[in-house]
């Protein structure tokens, strides 16, 4: 087994690596996501084979408790909870890293042993830190998405101040713990657990719910790189390129969510922004009602079914009014006329990277149609009618042309080069940012208001009674 | 245990992996964002390897008292919820992405 063993971990490894490689189309995802799941399972062969006989009950308790509500939750899940699944996902992984150095703590307590080797005290205090942080994090983010909290920034003053002052005290308690060797008391020990748990809960509170795309994949980095943190703790070469992997994901989808909202990590972390009664947000979009025109679902049917080519822009008040059934009747609808349908999805459109994708492919929507940003800006200028379904800043002109908004400067879907646009909304409220659309003073758009959902129902029977 | 050479090997690994995670995972459109997600939930998943590793030492160092052994058997359970949720809510999502012909 001495040589079997790495050999194994060595083929499990690679079809880690070529399932995500797989990922990259969505023919060939399926297939992806099945050779990680069998690399996985030989992974996990070997370690029980290795280990065989020790702990083997508490061993089994752990793999079928976590196995069965692992797959349970998978079977129930919906899929407009999967960023708040996705969160809990993140949690457990940096919870289950942080376990492992406690755990490898207790072991070197009783050992005997003098001192800690540096190598092992570094990662073991590093991988609990990181994915104590992930673990508290990853619960107020699942608290906010399935509104068991406020989804709203929870701000106080001299917050920043309190967060790095946690954030010291973590760092201190962590060089004390290496200098001395692990020798550090129990209750040091348990002290920097806490704080790290704190700092995590901390860091989460303060930003808005629609700022969870850019939280989700930085915990997904965090957990990836407590992990592979935690496998130089316990010299496993299989947990830090598997942690090195996961880390490098949650690293390309954070700057892209970033990138998506024009704004800064850092901006998103700290910021607090679309804050209840919001500071600067709020006074740019001050100028009272808009002059705007309104439509009737007849009308809008009529344009609609006349058309040649038409893009959906739907935003999260789509998913929201739980309207993507009602939006894939609508375009069938307009396909058996001719109309050719295509979907514009802005990366930051859903509560987590590709979120509005995976809706929309769940009420069959055939994923030819669904355009990223670039694809539906091009097709955009030869579209007769942009629908915006519940979504607002991410079509706001005011992003490419206001150099005062906040939103300046943020890629948005240009559904203003439409022929026309129509704008699904249930009231003139504002935006999350809280800012005025111009969108919708334009000559060529109209505005349709009522609940989404019932509006692109109306819309269907409407195209179907032409 | 762990010699400057073997923490050197190690380091290489781990750069190495960075580099080829960016290098891969820059590829994934953003259409399979949410499943590249969840498919990473399930390899990190491989943290249970660790939980199972470190429970044996636990055991086999004789300090498994009841409060210690829970702790182990919880990061085993959290590691378990990555590797089958994970793997499993990414097929379920994959299965979903049809072409305009597959579609009824």
């Amino acid at each position: 087994m001495t040589v079997a063993a790495p050999l194994l971990d060595l083929v499990a490894i690679a079809l880690f690596i070529l399932g995500l490689h797989f990922l990259n189309a969505p023919p060939t995802a399926r297939f992806g996501n099945r050779l990680a799941a069998f690399g996985m399972f030989i992974a996990l062969v070997v370690v029980l084979i290795q280990t065989l006989g020790v702990a083997w009950w508490a061993i089994a308790i752990g793999i079928i408790i976590g196995g069965t509500i692992g797959i349970f939750a998978a079977i129930r899940v919906k899929m407009t909870a999967m960023p708040q699944m996705v969160a809990l996902y993140n949690g457990a992984g940096g919870g289950a890293a942080a376990l492992i150095s406690c755990v490898e703590y207790v072991v070197f307590l009783r050992g005997g042993g003098a001192t800690m080797d540096p190598v092992v005290s570094v990662s073991l205090v590093l991988s609990m830190i990181i994915g104590s942080v992930s673990f508290a994090g990853s619960i107020i983010a699942f608290l906010k998405l399935q509104e068991l909290m406020t989804g709203r920034p929870v701000t106080y003053p001299g917050q920043q101040f309190v967060n790095a002052i946690v954030a010291l005290a973590i760092a201190a308690l962590g060089i004390w713990f290496v200098a001395s060797g692990g020798t550090l008391a129990v209750w040091g020990f348990v002290l920097l657990l806490v704080a790290a748990l704190a700092l995590g809960v901390m860091f989460v509170l303060p930003i808005g719910g629609a700022d969870m795309p850019v939280v989700i994949s930085l915990l997904n980095s965090f957990t990836g790189l407590a992990v592979a943190i935690a496998g130089f703790e316990i010299n496993s070469e299989l947990l830090v390129i598997c942690g090195a992997l996961v880390g490098a994901s949650g690293t390309i989808l954070t700057v892209a969510m970033s990138k998506a909202m024009n704004r800064s990590l850092a901006n998103v972390l700290f910021s607090a922004f679309g804050s209840a009664g919001g500071g600067e947000p709020a006074a740019a979009g001050s100028g009272g009602p808009q002059n705007v025109r309104s439509v009737s679902a007849d009308d809008v049917a009529v344009m609609l079914a006349y058309a040649s080519k038409v893009m959906f822009v739907p935003g999260y008040g789509m998913a929201v009014a739980q309207a993507q059934h009602s939006v894939k009747a609508l375009a069938d609808q307009l396909e058996k006329r001719g109309v050719k349908v295509l979907y514009a999805i802005h990366p930051v459109a859903g509560r987590m990277p590709g979120h509005m994708n995976v809706l929309l492919a769940e009420a069959n929507v055939p994923y030819e149609q669904l355009l990223d940003l670039d694809a539906a800006n091009a097709e955009l200028p030869t579209t007769d009618v942009a629908l915006v379904i519940g979504a607002n800043d991410v079509t706001n002109p005011a992003a490419r042309n206001v150099a005062s908004s906040p939103i300046y400067g943020m890629p948005i879907i240009d559904v203003d080069k439409a022929g026309n646009v129509i704008v699904l909304k249930r009231s003139m409220r504002s935006g999350f940012a809280g800012i005025d659309n111009p969108l919708y003073e334009l000559p060529n758009t109209a505005m349709l208001f009522g609940d989404a959902k019932a509006s692109v129902d109306a819309l269907t029977a409407a195209v179907k009674a032409l | 245990m762990t010699d400057v050479t073997h923490l050197l090997g190690l380091l290489t690994i781990l750069v190495l992996a960075i580099f080829v995670g960016f290098e891969v995972i820059s590829k994934v459109p953003t259409t399979l964002h949410t499943p590249l997600m969840s498919a990473t939930n399930a390899i990190h998943g491989i943290v249970v390897a660790g939980a199972i590793v470190a429970t044996v030492s636990l055991f086999n160092t004789g300090a498994n008292s009841l409060g210690v052994t829970i702790l182990a058997i919880a990061a085993v359970t959290l590691g378990a919820i990555n590797v089958f949720g994970g793997f499993a809510v990414t097929e379920r999502m994959l299965q979903m992405f049809r072409r305009r012909e597959g579609g009824k």
